[in-house]
């Protein structure tokens, strides 16, 4: 099977606005501004049963129907803030198929009635956003941007915005604040981005991946992107592959393909002769799936993975041996989600800080006999209790891990009081 | 006078470009990035210019520059080695790859060299997480990563840029 995000896999030099044309790049674009209403782009995205590839698996095009088109202007923003542990799809687009990425924005823009978009990258993706500002002024140079594209009424132009390094930033509200000059803190929802977003105007914020979808799906038909996946999950995924395997990496797969298939027919299998112990399927804010062969037999989608205790997200699938503790694993992802713990609401601030604190203490022999309870507990007060979901991922690993791996972190030895 | 405006008047220019007129306030992170590029840290007086071209006031600067960790307000090095030992890079050997490269340098967890040239820190998740060991360097150039590295080849790379550094100081 041909790749339909990956394409760059199958065509060399795709990144070159030549070769990209000259694979028919830019015709879903002229086909929605020269030949389609708004509302017509928005009824075959829904159609196709895109849902966001960022990790909430959002229905793509019931959120662009919830526009306002009472306010205006509109906006639209690309989501290429990837920083969940174990994510690396949405480099390898931005860097590969560019052409096809900006195109997406380009018919998301059309579609809600936007004439300026923005690409939010992180901080650290300094050349890939330098990249995209060529892509883009050679868009502009060949009239695929600016004003009266194609000979009609519509204009658009695409920017990018550097973040500087905050996890918090893919969090659509965050990320708004950011890019409007202030520290990326999520904002108290209602009302949500398409009827307030940036600048106080109705905003459509995507992910990379899914808006990289698009472009095919007008191009092909909502009924052809059905032909891939299953029934409530259609398409292909990028599944971003790390860990203990064998061959670490980006896979584009329908959605649906097992986990076993992608672990050991794609990723080459667990190095070393070492078995599987568990599998974070949605990179640290993942709950822990232990590998049992009902697990590996499951199908990556966004319902079925719920059926052994933990979510799809952004398939960023990290693979953990047997050779590792999870109550070290616990330790890592806590290092993180304290490091980038936005220090707005108070059960994520102060939770992340001792759920840390006590998790150390046992990583390091000091803990007393009370403190895996005390870790479970404080992690089961901070559910629900967030104002956005930084806090719940937080404990996501911590619940699961001891539930499920409890002997891991018993084992871990305890200090005698005088040492706590 | 705007140190930035006066260095920079194109640059500022076209980042004040990119955003409406009267939302100048969302230039505020790409010129703290101009601020920062030729001494590799952000000032009081970096602060006060960026404050003045955004029009808000250097507290609301000082917020921003305080919130994101590739702002640095302490002075380090000029060239930042940014060693990623999140989870996905751990569970390849990224503890060890950063505890041999520090040892190597001779120098503590998030210290600088001797000389004063190299900094030397962990970062969290730089989405590369299939080519372990990496790590990315932050200079005055921006930002570059270095993916399937080893202590050797970084050690090199480190030199090199480091060897540029001087050169440039000299002239």
């Amino acid at each position: 099977m041909s790749h339909i995000l990956l394409r760059h896999r199958d065509i060399p030099d795709i990144n070159k606005l030549d070769v990209y044309l000259a694979n028919g790049g830019f015709s879903a674009f002229r086909k929605v501004v020269t030949g389609m209403d708004k509302q017509a782009v928005v009824d075959e995205v829904k159609k196709s049963g895109l849902r966001g590839r960022g990790g909430a698996g959002f229905p793509t095009g019931l959120k662009w129907s919830f526009i306002d088109n009472n306010s205006w202007p509109h906006y639209v923003v690309a989501n290429a803030d990837e920083s969940e542990p174990g994510t690396f799809k949405d480099r390898e687009i931005m860097e590969q198929n560019p052409f096809q990425f900006l195109e997406g924005v380009a018919i998301a823009s059309y579609a809600v009635g936007a004439n300026a978009a923005y690409v939010y990258l992180r901080g650290e993706f300094w050349q890939q956003a330098h990249f995209l500002d060529e892509c883009i002024a050679e868009m502009e140079k060949a009239g695929f941007l600016g004003d009266n594209l194609f000979d009609t009424d519509y204009s658009l132009r695409i920017y990018t915005h550097l973040g500087a390094g905050a996890y918090i930033c893919g969090e659509e509200t965050a990320l708004l604040e950011s890019l409007e000059g202030k520290r990326g803190q999520p904002r108290l929802r209602p009302p949500f981005p398409p009827s307030v977003g940036l600048y106080g105007k109705p905003t459509i914020v995507n992910n990379v991946e899914t808006l990289t979808n698009v472009p095919p799906i007008i191009e092909r038909g909502a009924d052809w992107y059905r032909t891939f996946g299953t029934e409530k999950s259609p398409g292909v995924k990028i599944f971003s592959l790390s860990g203990n395997v064998e061959k670490p990496g980006n896979y584009e797969l329908p959605l649906g393909t097992t986990f076993r298939e992608l672990i050991f027919t794609h990723g080459g299998g667990i190095p070393n002769g070492r078995g599987v112990k568990a599998i974070m399927p949605a990179g640290a804010s993942s709950s822990v799936i232990v590998a049992t062969d009902e697990a590996l037999d499951t199908p990556m989608d966004y319902e079925q993975v719920q059926n052994v205790g933990s979510v799809l997200g952004s398939a960023s699938v990290i693979v953990i041996d047997d050779s590792y503790s999870m109550e070290w694993v616990v330790n890592k992802t806590l290092h993180f989600f304290k490091h980038e713990s936005c220090g707005k609401c108070t059960p994520c601030r102060e939770g992340t800080y001792w759920m840390l604190n006590i998790s150390n203490r046992i990583h390091q022999g000091r803990g007393s006999a009370q403190d895996v309870d005390l870790l479970y507990d404080v992690a089961k007060q901070i559910q629900s209790k967030c104002l956005c979901a930084l806090g719940e991922f937080s404990t996501m690993a911590v619940v699961t891990g001891i539930e499920r791996f409890r002997t891991d972190f018993d084992s871990q030895g305890q200090s005698t009081p005088a040492e706590g | 006078m705007n140190r930035l405006l006066k260095e920079y008047p194109q640059e500022v220019e076209k980042t004040l470009a990119k955003y409406p007129l009267e939302q100048k306030r969302s230039a505020v992170m790409p010129l703290l990035y101009l601020a920062q590029r030729d001494k590799m840290h952000i000032d009081r007086q970096d602060m006060i210019d960026v404050a003045e071209i955004c029009g808000i006031t250097e507290t609301e600067v000082k917020a921003i520059a305080g919130f994101y960790t590739l702002y640095h307000e302490e002075p380090g090095g000029k060239i930042r080695v940014q060693v990623c030992t999140d989870i996905a890079c751990a569970l390849r050997g990224a503890d060890e790859f950063y505890a041999h490269l520090c040892e190597r340098l001779g120098v503590e967890d998030g210290g600088t060299t001797p000389d004063g040239a190299v900094t030397v820190e962990q970062v969290k998740c730089l989405a590369a997480c299939h080519n372990v060991p990496v790590f990315q360097v932050q200079n005055a150039d921006g930002l570059t990563y270095y993916e399937n590295q080893s202590v050797e080849s970084a050690l090199e790379i480190i030199e090199k840029l480091r060897q540029g550094e001087s050169q440039e100081e000299a002239a």
